[in-house]
């Protein structure tokens, strides 16, 4: 079988044996700067409005959302905070899909996906969905718009931030997704278009 | 007690260029340095290096630091054979302890020359005159291998009369690359007429390096295009009263 | 060089709607990386480049055990890890499974590592259909080319090119307005996306400590190719692996910025195993297939192996003054521009195109911008040394070593030299202008190439040695 050919191959080029043991790698490198949580937000927003997509503070979220989707079809995740907050209620919302094909059925006619999100990234104005029973992978990839709802307190500052909170992302989900800014392509001409396939529309709203 | 230096001209400015070491000594001794020049000195084997020819490039390494062995400071008016020598000659002797160590002493002692200026008489006002305008080519060697950037400015800003504008943009390669300027010539001149684009973009008459061999290049396909705008060496604008 | 390297590189040159499509593009997509790692908007920038260079090094010399980890890690989460020697093991694997299941439409994410083994030529060649879904790749798939840049892959055709081409291949009516035609290229892929059966990606890193698969991507179509279809198959070079999850804090701060000068891509997805318990979409089957194809050949080379560090962000394409003319189809493999320059003689032979290492000026434009700092003119001048120690071997290139043996006797015997150049400025005209043309027999090979593009300087009465004892 290739595996040990290739593997017989590569030792034999670097000099080691079979389960010889390594010395330990470059340490980790994690640099988390000190940012107030209200500068985190300003920032978030700031950074996601430079990406051409809207965001916001609300504390009616509520309101933001059926304002947004009027007239729209929408399909919510399961997340129990959407539930909680009024918004899997509104008119044109549906949820509760736990079936794969019909939430696919669903996400790909509907105009807008409205999920929460598990952390935020201020400096690059990045959500991060982490793929599970309450948070499908498709509620923010196929419908046109996407909305998220994010509490504040989840906004972190960066990157180095995310991996000290979150090492190991395998061991929680199949899926993390870091989604900054509306789907775009430059591939023709270096001519920006927005929503290629993924959504073209993005609305961040912090609660 | 006398401040001595050595020059190593470069085979390129001994045998096309002379008046650019002409220059340089004239500002060195304006500076109060003793000079002298090594009579058995020719190049320092970079083409052959270039080229894939390590035994060949070996052969004149040593010639170097055999005719340098006795010299305190060396300096050298061009990047790319300076960093032929501080950074390249360690390449070929990696299999040679010996020799390595001495490549690795001469390193010390080689000095590409607006550093020398800079750093080691550390000088920036050299009291030369020369009413131009003028820009200044960054050629690679010294740009990328030497970390050569400011120096030259530094010098030519306390030169009276003159102004220098930069290119935009700035830092490209002016297409010479050594026997790639022969091997790719079309690839070469279209490079150079880039550059061309850009210098004549600064409304400079003339356009000033510290690498010889971008001189031959920028120039050679300026006259070719029919174009007023000269090159002069920084030893020359330096040597300029 | 190759007769057929020559033209191409001719060709180009002389096309000057091409040169000015390259060079345009390239502008763009290197001033935008300026711009983004300047030292107000990533201050730390050099110490991320050190970092990012000590962790390749690190997995490199121990690759090995970070398969292995790697694999160990897949398998956790319910994946499957495949490593096959060439495409011809990939395509068996890919065609095998899709028998099994039943599967005959395949959707595909950009992988410049599926390009060097042409899979989508080996998959419709067995009767499956393989559709790119990159917008740039999906143009190039119905226009049967090569990508032109490991990033931009359509950066040479323009708004007509492509027009034409869905005119053409989609049977719609001429549209050359951008936004409409990404709005078709969506329709139909679309359609693609949630009918296929198999979505195959490629990795811009595999994660050691997590099993996990990384894809970094602007449009989305990575996204749906790994969660629309039921399975997933990563394929990626084995030198793609890293240590930890936490190692991307710094990659990722790298790679977009270096790339296209985005901070971050709009979509990194961080991918381990099929869906899990729960979870309500995702695939059911997720493969990784580990891919050598050569690399282990540029492994034992401890100078050269570092080309396998390259993370495929591009930088050193859109920075090299040469790939800025030549552009993308003038290199005789699928990777181009510098990277391309120095992983080709490596994967192929130097005999392979054996100009391609003096296709340089050796400007270091390129090690300077490399985010994990390969030194990739070091590279060039060790291919070099390679192509002519062959050549020795082989009994080639004779004249032009005959004239470096000359050189080096001539740079050893000063007297020799001299009265060499003395002999040189005789036999030269001397009017004191440079010289536009010579007579023969002086007008051949490196004379007569210098003198077809730029005039050559007089010679000069003395030389600075004679003007020195005079003085």
């Amino acid at each position: 079988m290739s595996r040990e050919h290739i593997l017989h191959r590569v030792r034999t080029a670097i000099g080691r044996s079979a389960g010889q043991p390594v010395a330990d790698p470059p340490p980790v490198r994690l640099r988390i700067p000190d940012v107030p949580l209200a500068i985190r937000i300003s920032i978030m927003l700031s950074r996601i409005e430079v990406l051409a997509g809207k965001a916001m503070r609300s504390d009616d979220p509520l309101a933001v959302v059926a304002a947004a989707i009027e007239g729209k079809t929408a399909i919510a995740s399961n997340a129990p905070f959407l539930r909680e907050l009024g918004i899997t209620t509104l008119p044109g919302v549906r949820t509760c899909i736990t079936d794969r094909a019909e939430l696919r059925d669903l996400c790909a006619t509907c105009d807008v996906g409205i999920t929460s999100a598990d952390y935020a990234l201020a400096d690059t104005g990045s959500l991060v969905l982490l793929s599970s029973p309450q948070e499908a992978r498709m509620i923010s990839l196929l419908p046109p718009a996407h909305i998220a709802i994010v509490p504040k307190e989840r906004i972190l500052t960066g990157l180095d931030e995310l991996f000290t909170v979150l090492p190991d992302p395998a061991s929680q989900t199949s899926s993390m997704v870091l989604i900054t800014g509306p789907s775009r392509t430059a591939d023709i001409e270096q001519i920006l278009v927005r929503g290629v396939h993924g959504p073209g529309q993005i609305t961040v709203i912090i609660v | 007690m006398a401040k001595r230096v050595s020059l190593f001209v470069t085979c390129m400015v001994d045998q096309l260029f002379p008046k650019v070491g002409i220059a340089m000594a004239s500002v060195l001794e304006r500076l109060g340095y003793q000079i002298d020049f090594p009579e058995d000195q020719t190049c320092c084997g970079q083409p052959a290096f270039n080229s894939g020819y390590r035994g060949e490039a070996r052969t004149v390494a040593r010639h170097f630091l055999k005719t340098f062995a006795n010299s305190e400071a060396i300096v050298v008016p061009s990047g790319s054979c300076t960093s032929m020598i501080v950074h390249h000659f360690a390449d070929l002797f990696a299999k040679d302890p010996a020799t390595l160590a001495r490549v690795h002493e001469m390193e010390k002692r080689v000095f590409e020359f607006s550093t020398f200026l800079t750093e080691v008489a550390r000088v920036e006002d050299v009291g030369a005159h020369l009413d131009d305008i003028v820009t200044f080519h960054d050629g690679c060697h010294a740009l990328r291998e030497l970390g050569v950037k400011t120096a030259p400015r530094r010098l030519l800003s306390h030169v009276r009369g003159l102004e220098l504008r930069e290119m935009q943009p700035a830092e490209e390669c002016c297409g010479f690359g050594g026997t790639f300027s022969v091997k790719f010539p079309e690839l070469s001149g279209a490079m150079a007429r880039t550059k061309i684009d850009a210098i004549v973009g600064t409304g400079a008459r003339t356009v000033v390096s510290l690498d010889p061999s971008c001189l031959m290049q920028i120039q050679g396909v300026l006259s070719r295009a029919g174009s007023p705008i000269r090159t002069m060496h920084l030893a020359e604008v330096l040597a300029s009263r | 060089m190759s007769v057929e390297f020559d033209r191409k590189i001719k060709s180009t040159l002389a096309d000057a709607n091409l040169q000015l499509a390259i060079y345009t593009a390239t502008a763009r997509l290197k001033d935008k990386r300026i711009e983004n790692v300047a030292d107000d908007i990533l201050p730390d920038y050099q110490e991320l480049r050190t970092h990012a260079n000590a962790l390749k090094k690190h997995a490199i010399e121990n690759l090995d055990h970070y398969l292995e980890e790697f694999e160990r890690n897949v398998e956790a989460h319910g994946g499957k890890v495949i490593y096959c020697k060439d495409g011809t093991e990939v395509s068996d694997f890919v065609l095998g499974l899709a028998k099994e299941r039943g599967a005959h439409l395949i959707v595909k994410s950009k992988s410049m590592t599926t390009e060097e083994i042409d899979l989508n030529e080996r998959l419709e060649h067995h009767g499956l259909e393989s559709v790119e879904t990159d917008l740039g790749e999906y143009i190039l798939q119905l226009a049967h080319e090569r990508p032109y840049h490991i990033v931009a892959p359509a950066l040479h055709m323009t708004r007509y090119d492509v027009a034409d081409i869905f005119t053409k291949h989609l049977n719609v009516p001429n549209e050359v307005v951008i936004e409409k035609q990404t709005a078709i290229a969506r329709s139909v892929l679309r359609e693609k996306f949630l009918a296929a059966d198999i979505g195959i990606s490629g990795a811009n890193f595999l994660v050691a400590d997590s099993g996990a698969v990384v894809i970094v991507e602007n449009e989305g179509n990575a996204r749906l190719t790994t969660s629309a279809p039921k399975i997933h198959i990563a394929i990626a070079g084995i030198e793609k692996v890293i240590p930890r999850a936490q190692d991307l804090a710094t990659f990722l701060k790298l790679l977009a910025r270096s790339a296209t000068g985005q901070p971050l891509s709009v979509y990194t997805s961080f991918l381990s195993g099929p869906r899990r318990a729960g979870e309500v979409d995702g695939p059911d089957e997720f493969y990784v297939v580990l891919l050598d194809n050569g690399r282990t050949k540029l492994l034992p080379d401890r100078s050269k192996r570092q080309s396998l560090y390259c993370i495929r962000c591009g930088a050193c394409l859109n920075t090299c003054p040469v790939y800025r003319k030549i552009g993308g189809h003038s290199f005789p493999w699928v990777y181009s521009g510098p990277i391309g320059a120095i992983i080709t003689p490596q994967f192929m032979g130097t005999s392979h195109e054996p100009g391609l290492p003096f296709a340089s000026s050796l400007c270091g434009a390129c090690g300077e911008v490399c985010p994990v700092k390969i030194d990739i003119p070091k590279v060039l001048l060790e291919l070099r040394s390679d192509v002519k120690k062959a050549e020795a071997r082989e009994k080639h290139g004779r004249i032009e070593k005959l004239a470096f043996g000359i050189f080096a006797w001539m740079m050893t015997h000063p007297r020799i030299y001299e009265m060499a150049g003395k002999i040189a400025a005789a036999m030269a005209p001397s009017d004191g202008g440079w010289i536009r043309t010579l007579p023969a027999p002086f007008n051949i090979g490196p004379v007569a190439a210098w003198l077809s593009q730029r005039d050559l300087p007089p010679p000069p009465a003395k030389s600075f040695r004679d003007m020195w004892r005079q003085r």
